[in-house]
């Protein structure tokens, strides 16, 4: 058990680590990358946030507010402007209508308003089912909520979507929460309105809520984003999580919201207030001017990783890695199956013999098994060189 | 017109794009990508393409100024005729006729302080109707045509999850 003053030399103090946390490994990302960051002359399409920095008039905002002796600490739930704009930018994007004082919170990142909302609605042995592959923070964070991940592992032919089938055979008793992550990192895929309105009817048979995370929601390129909250009867059941990260290029500001019923909003307020008090004060003054006129600065990098993306799917099939085609998010997803390595194996192999980084599909789930996540956020020299590696490693396997 | 404008933008980017590239890059067919390239240079929208070099890196020994020049228009001609006669000196880069407190913006390359000042005083400053010049040294630069001379950009993530 716990150390004490009398017995100083068991003192261990790994036994004092909750035995969950203990248990969760860490992102399979992360420690592949550990690897490369030891090497020389590494290329890495690795990275999962835009190569973009914040467009200036965005920046110029946080620095008005510093000089203006904007310090202090911000209302919990954010500032009223910048939940009146984030109201306006959800009626603008997806439709949905939310109260700016009883159904928004601003929170630090996707990732807060992530973690929170599963604190907030998880009990003790809830099942979360979580369509994988996907994000990586989906799985602990609800082991650390107390609830059970359940995995459902979606196909490269049905676009990595959620289909009704997988949804209906993975619901049990104990389910409570879908989460719904689309458009999807790491493969791209996302739900059309048709794809969704498959699902609904099933998500409301078995009384479930929906953590939506729609932080790439800005990133489709294949027509607008649409979100399960303006189906009938499905705002209510439905947290959308977004932030500006992805979007606006504001990953290092730590910015994000999640929109819900106010039952569930002020349970969630709850655990923000409680663990973080309120977002950076400075942050949330960009992210008002963001909102306001960050339009054209979405659509100038949205064109970019568009061409991006077309280059790379293309270069991928040339190489006979077959690719599915991304819709959305800024990864391409290909399969490795040819080389026939596993993944891990195979981005060990590429990162020696050729120096080039990317992750492997497992770190998103088992049924990553056989892919590899190719990010694009990178500028266009940096892919074409990467490319021309792995061309090199195709070559000596072939 | 959307494509003509995303086609020349990747091309005043990266010269060494192909029309195989540029075609893969906008999803668009190589044949349509040659055509459009070709009759942009017909009609000349694309009026060459060259390399970008830092000379500072190589020869810095090499100066360039900025002259202001005021100088007074001729009948007829307006500031053409002046214009043509100081870009056919081999020294002068460029050429532009500015609005506000002077009328030609000249730039000249030269090896020296020295050899820049002979050039203005010999050769602009005695054109006849060349009022005054006031020269400017480049001391450095940071960007020039859209490109980063100074500050290489550094990528700074790092794997977070």
């Amino acid at each position: 058990m716990n150390g004490t003053k009398n017995n100083q030399d068991s003192f261990n103090p790994i036994s004092f680590v909750n035995k969950q946390v203990r248990n969760i490994p860490p992102s399979g990302i992360r420690r592949f990358f550990d690897i490369a960051a030891t090497m020389d002359d590494v290329i890495s399409l690795g990275v999962g946030e835009p190569d973009f920095v914040t467009p200036w008039h965005i920046r110029s905002e946080a620095v008005k507010s510093l000089e203006k002796g904007r310090t202090y600490y911000t209302a919990n739930a954010g500032l009223l402007e910048l939940r009146k704009e984030i109201a306006n930018y959800m009626e603008e994007t997806i439709h949905v209508s939310y109260h700016p004082e009883k159904e928004i919170v601003v929170t630090v990142g996707a990732s807060e308003a992530l973690d929170a909302t599963l604190r907030a609605l998880i009990e003790p042995g809830d099942e979360v089912l979580i369509p994988e592959p996907s994000f990586v923070c989906y799985k602990p964070c609800t082991v650390l909520a107390g609830g059970i991940p359940v995995p459902i592992e979606t196909k490269a032919e049905d676009g990595f979507k959620l289909t009704p089938e997988l949804l209906q055979n993975a619901i049990t008793s104990k389910t409570k929460l879908l989460v719904l992550p689309y458009p999807n990192n790491p493969t791209g895929g996302i739900m059309t309105e048709d794809d969704l309105s498959k699902i609904v009817p099933i998500i409301k048979e078995a009384n479930l809520m929906v953590i939506s995370d729609e932080i790439y929601s800005e990133l489709t390129y294949t027509g607008k984003h649409v979100s399960i909250a303006t189906f009938d009867g499905m705002k209510d059941r439905t947290v959308v999580i977004n932030g500006f990260s992805k979007a606006f290029a504001m990953t290092g500001w730590r910015l994000g919201f999640a929109c819900a019923h106010p039952d569930v909003l002020s349970a969630i307020l709850k655990i923000h207030q409680y663990g973080i008090m309120s977002a950076p004060t400075f942050s949330q003054y960009a992210a008002i001017e963001a909102l306001k006129n960050g339009r054209p600065d979405i659509e100038r990098m949205k064109e970019e990783y568009n061409i991006r993306r077309k280059f790379l799917v293309d270069a991928l099939n040339d190489l006979g890695m077959t690719c599915f085609n991304p819709y959305g998010a800024f990864y391409v997803f290909p399969s490795i199956r040819k080389f026939g390595m596993d993944s891990e194996d195979f981005c060990q192999a590429l990162l020696t013999e050729q120096r080039l980084a990317v992750v492997p599909g497992t770190a998103f789930g088992d049924s990553g098994e056989g892919y590899v996540r190719i990010s694009y956020a990178y500028s266009q020299e940096n892919i074409k060189k990467a490319l021309k590696r792995l061309e090199a490693f195709a070559k000596s396997r072939s | 017109m959307e494509f003509t404008r995303k086609l020349l933008h990747l091309m005043e980017r990266n010269a060494t794009y192909t029309a195989k590239d540029i075609a893969e890059l906008l999803g668009e067919d190589e044949k349509k990508v040659a055509e459009e390239i070709a009759r942009l240079q017909e009609t000349g929208v694309i009026l060459g393409t060259k390399t970008l070099i830092n000379w500072e890196k190589i020869a810095p020994e090499l100066t360039v100024a900025i002259i202001e020049l005021k100088v007074t228009p001729q009948k007829g001609e307006g500031f053409d005729k002046i214009a043509r006669e100081i870009y056919a000196f081999p020294e002068v880069r460029s050429v532009t006729l500015m609005s506000g407190g002077y009328d030609l913006a000249v730039t000249v390359v030269g090896n020296s302080m020295k050899d820049v000042a002979m050039f203005v005083g010999e050769k602009l400053s005695t054109l006849d109707t060349v009022l005054s010049t006031a020269t400017h040294f480049v001391l450095k630069n940071y960007k020039v045509d859209g490109v980063l001379y100074a500050d290489e950009p550094k990528d700074e993530r790092v794997i977070t999850l």
